[in-house]
């Protein structure tokens, strides 16, 4: 039989925390066939070794926050057949896009004694804005085994099977009582992205958003709901702009709500 | 390729391997001297202290695990402990008891990947783990089965291994059912034995000879080896508490970094992690431990850097025994959090990552809403250190190859396990020969 060559697989890094790129290596079980079914060409945190592009699959993690960065991603895209973001930072620009609602200025003389020496954009922007995106695993962290099935489907030239319902399929689905309707909590579920099998409401706690919105969340009814409950703004705006701030339809309903 | 004897020489790596972010680093040598060591920090800034003002002392431990995706109970465990000492509340027996044993979890898991999979592969010569597998295959299993339980005692308690959702200011959302942690037992005795294993593996190891003076710093605890509270005590003389911690120690912004150094005022460098504990709290391992270590040829002290990955794993084998200890003695608490009204003030949280102290100090308004956040994470204190010990390791083994001294330099970095997420990420090898 001929001997065929091994999918290329590079990880990138952004501004970010280093654990979506962790959960690779969190798949303890599953790690040492991955890598002899790909070749791990680029991965830093796992190897010195580097080998050169194109590559078949690029995983990015990490929003774009420097001049450097926003062209850092152009050349990673000309050497991907396919690019991958994961996780909230690459998604939506991850929890650091905060500063996108404030003056950058301001927050790096809160955090710097010596602003001058910090180079930075003044927005935390997902990849999307900057390069074409072939597919987004969502979660603050992905989930390890839809990375996995990801990984599989692009080498098997298929879809992923990663449905953007709600949390709330996931918890009718898991035989949950609701924290909303039975406990009066606030929980994102019904605007949030599946994927992490409703793991906050298995814990007696509301849905915190961490796998961004929905596909067409109704994000208004949602705000109106817990208005008349008597939920002010100030708590509102909190509760959409989190992990997920930047993620347009969070974002505009966080406006929404500031006063 | 032959070191030049005279003028210019630059050794340079671009982003360094196997550490947790992104960075570099510039040695400069003129005539067979290093003129200057400078890591470079390249990790774009995040700004966590900015924006954390104006949220909720509850959002804390969310946001703040956010940091870094190695190390997100140290942040959740340091930021609810500062939350509750503002709000002027302790958590009870069994949930502090809970506490710990996440802790460990993660102490298993971040030790367990940083001994095998970042560090072991320098002393071995290999590029990385997946080329240890293909000659000691079963090695590498053992390390991920390791890993895999640190990770599985984290997901029980934590809800999953990055970002647990489940810890809270004032304890957790929900406790485990005492059988949900007594099916962990098995898997943390063959865990304990494994980490014996890791002893004697390590040990076996070649170490280059490079014992060097520091000033090391970790908490103290007076009945337990020290992982979340304590009083900060060093082997040069400071015994503290946490909420003196500003008075001691100060931060310094440097061009080449978006992380801050860390000093002791009147000292300079100091040196946190597993063998600043190793070091100071010798007296409070477990027994295992202290025999593994003893077996391993460490003695009470140890001043070689290198020497952390037996360190690291002698911290293994006291984990899983301590989780041992904590999942026999676990009965679920009645309540799994006790109820916090909040009020204005100041409070403080200390410690122990997997790779050094963190210290956290909050300010609230009388809502609860954080008026000021501080955050020092233990890559930034032990910087000033790694450049101290490259300064003279360099100095030392300056006749080496260009490569070979360039893969040293990172093999002495690594000794640290920096996460540079942490300390906003640095590492780029860069050795400039005059």
């Amino acid at each position: 039989m001929k001997k065929t060559k091994k999918p290329k697989l590079a990880v990138w890094k952004f501004s970010s925390c280093d654990g979506c790129q962790l959960s690779l290596l969190d798949c303890e079980d599953e790690l040492l066939a991955v890598a002899s079914a790909i070749d791990i060409a680029n991965f830093p945190e796992a190897s010195r070794a580097v080998s050169k592009g194109p590559y078949d699959i690029s995983l990015v993690e990490g929003s774009i926050t420097t001049p450097h960065d926003a062209e850092r991603i152009h050349k990673i895209r000309r050497q991907s057949k396919t690019l991958i973001t994961i996780g909230a930072c690459a998604n939506a620009g991850g929890i650091q896009a905060l500063r996108n609602f404030k003056d950058v200025k301001e927050f790096t003389s809160i955090v710097y004694a010596t602003p001058e020496y910090i180079s930075t954009l003044s927005k935390s922007t997902p990849i999307s804005d900057h390069v074409h995106v072939d597919f987004q695993l969502h979660g603050c962290p992905i989930d390890k085994y839809q990375l996995v099935e990801v990984l599989n489907a692009f080498l098997n030239g298929r879809k992923p099977n990663t449905p953007a319902y709600s949390v709330c399929i996931e918890c009718k689905r898991r035989g949950i009582i609701c924290r909303t309707v039975a406990f009066s909590q606030i929980c994102l579920g019904p605007v949030t992205h599946a994927g992490c099998n409703a793991l906050c409401p298995s814990y007696d706690r509301g849905c915190f958003g961490c796998f961004g919105p929905k596909e067409t969340p109704n994000t208004t009814s949602f705000a109106d709901y817990w208005s008349k409950l008597g939920m002010t703004d100030r708590d509102l705006v909190r509760k959409f702009r989190s992990i997920n701030a930047y993620a347009k339809e969070f974002r505009l309903e966080s406006e929404a709500h500031e006063g | 390729m032959k070191a030049k004897t005279s003028k210019t020489r630059t050794i340079k790596v671009d982003y360094l391997a196997r550490v947790e972010g992104e960075g570099g680093l510039i040695v400069k040598i003129k005539d067979n001297k290093v003129t200057d060591v400078k890591f470079k920090i390249f990790e774009p800034p995040r700004f966590f202290e900015a924006f954390m003002r104006g949220r909720d002392y509850s959002e804390a431990p969310d946001i703040t695990a956010r940091i870094c995706g190695i190390c997100p109970v140290a942040y959740q465990m340091s930021s609810s402990h500062a939350m509750e000492d503002a709000l002027g509340v302790t958590v009870d027996k069994q949930i502090r008891a809970l506490r710990r044993l996440l802790y460990c979890g993660e102490w298993i898991e971040s030790h367990a990947l940083h001994v095998y999979m970042l560090h072991a592969p320098d002393f071995l010569g290999f590029q990385d783990a997946i080329q240890i597998a293909q000659k000691f295959p079963d090695v590498v299993k053992r390390a991920l089965e390791l890993k895999k339980i640190g990770n599985e005692l984290m997901t029980i308690i934590g809800g999953r291994e990055i970002h647990p959702i489940n810890p809270k200011v004032g304890g957790f959302y929900r406790v485990p059912y005492e059988h949900e942690l007594r099916g962990m037992i098995d898997k943390l005795k063959w865990a304990l034995e494994a980490s014996l294993e890791t002893v004697k593996l390590t040990s076996t190891l070649t170490f280059p000879d490079f014992e060097q003076d520091y000033e090391y710093v970790s908490l103290r605890h007076p009945d337990e080896y020290p992982i979340t509270e304590g009083r900060l005590v060093s082997n040069k003389g400071l015994d503290i508490s946490i909420q003196e911690y500003e008075k001691h120690f100060q931060e310094e912004h440097v061009e080449h970094a978006n992380a801050l150094h860390s000093v002791h005022v009147g000292s300079g460098p100091y040196h946190v992690g597993p063998l600043a504990r190793y070091n100071l709290n010798y007296d409070k391992l477990t027994p295992k431990a202290k025999k593994a270590a003893k077996d391993a040829g460490l003695g009470k002290t140890c001043f070689n850097p290198f020497k952390s990955i037996i360190v690291r794993s002698v911290e293994l084998v006291f984990a899983c025994e301590e989780s041992i200890r904590l999942v026999e003695e676990y009965k679920k608490p009645e309540k799994p959090f006790i109820d916090i009204k909040p009020k204005a003030g100041t409070g403080y949280g200390c410690t122990e990552a997997p790779r050094g102290i963190l210290y956290h100090r909050y300010k609230l308004a009388d809502d609860g809403s954080i008026l000021d956040a501080k955050i020092v994470p233990p890559t930034s204190q032990n910087q000033k250190t790694i450049e101290k010990d490259l300064f003279n390791y360099v100095s030392k083994n300056i006749e080496l190859s260009e490569d070979k001294l360039t893969w040293q330099c990172e093999q002495a970095i690594r000794n640290y396990d920096p996460c540079i997420s942490c300390a906003t990420h640095f590492l780029k090898l860069h050795i400039e020969r005059e």
